[in-house]
């Protein structure tokens, strides 16, 4: 069990420990992520399903197009890794609240599974991803992909 | 305690929202064609009014969330909590406002 001090007991070795305060870091992560995922996440949302006519315009040109651009994928990769941590983060606390014992230390690792392997999947499919891929129909890919320009 | 109540449940569901949505966008890195026969499940009317739901869950979390940092770091912001709460209520039913219409006309577009 953690001790709690009293309110307002001076530093106590229980409170001037040197050591990481990690919850605090979370608390704090939780705010200043959120910030910038109110920007991210409405520009993303009003880019994809407000401007023009909304989701039925999203395909894979779309989404090339985008992604032709460094801005929008340094976007999307913040979005990504901001999201998923605090989101995870976020679950951390819920599952806390409801869970004990085994089944808390099982939902707590398929959390922290799926948040790190989304990162990476994601990560990995926006640095490495292809416009153009070999083969595809000229009428699927961007406009400026070499097969549509013969 | 019903800001937080939805504020949790906002939470949770975006959470799971974002984990198959990062999987759907992973498929442009398979085919195009893969990529394009799943979004179109999400051109679908009841999957149009998933997304309804989506933006109205997701712009409650957001706005309470400003609301939550507001009541933590504004000197003033607890003693105006309740205030704030009607405010976030307000901002959203705008967001709605404006999202809703454009996302019916979709959805019918798409029935007809
Ligand atoms: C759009 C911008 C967002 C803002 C401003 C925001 C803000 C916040 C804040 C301030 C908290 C409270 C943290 C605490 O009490 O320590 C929180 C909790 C949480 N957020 Fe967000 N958030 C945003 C987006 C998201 C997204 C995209 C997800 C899902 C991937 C998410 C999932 C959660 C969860 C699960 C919790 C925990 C709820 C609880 O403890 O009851 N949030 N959020």
């Amino acid at each position: 069990m953690t001790t709690i001090d009293a309110p307002r007991s001076p530093h106590t070795p229980a409170t001037a420990t040197r050591k990481v305060n990690w919850e605090k870091w979370g608390w704090i992560y939780m705010r200043a992520s959120g910030i910038l995922l109110v920007v991210l996440i409405f520009g993303h949302l009003f880019v994809n399903l407000f401007l023009g006519t909304g989701v039925r315009a999203i395909d894979f040109a779309f989404v090339a197009g985008k992604w032709a651009s460094p801005f929008w994928k340094v976007w999307d990769v913040a979005m990504l890794w901001l999201a998923l941590i605090h989101g995870g983060n976020g679950m951390r606390t819920v599952i806390n609240d409801y869970a004990h014992g085994r089944g808390r230390t099982v939902l707590l690792v398929l959390v922290a599974a799926s948040v790190i392997g989304l990162i990476v999947l994601g990560t990995l499919v926006l640095t490495t991803f292809d416009p153009c891929p070999a083969g595809a129909p000229g009428n699927l890919v961007p406009s400026f992909c070499p097969v549509n320009s013969k | 305690m019903w800001s937080w109540v939805l504020h949790r449940i906002t939470g949770v569901a975006i959470f799971f929202f974002l984990l198959v949505h990062v999987l759907d966008t992973s498929l442009v890195r398979i085919t195009p064609e893969g990529y394009n026969a799943v979004i179109n499940t999400y051109k679908t009317p009841i999957l149009g009014l998933g997304e309804l739901a989506l933006v109205a869950a997701i712009g409650f979390h957001a706005l309470n969330g400003i609301r939550i940092i507001l009541i933590d770091f504004w000197s003033v912001g607890t003693r105006h909590q309740k205030l704030l709460f009607w405010i976030v209520i307000a901002l959203w039913i705008v967001l709605l406002a404006g999202f809703a219409p454009r996302q019916i006309i979709n959805i019918i577009a798409e029935m007809s």
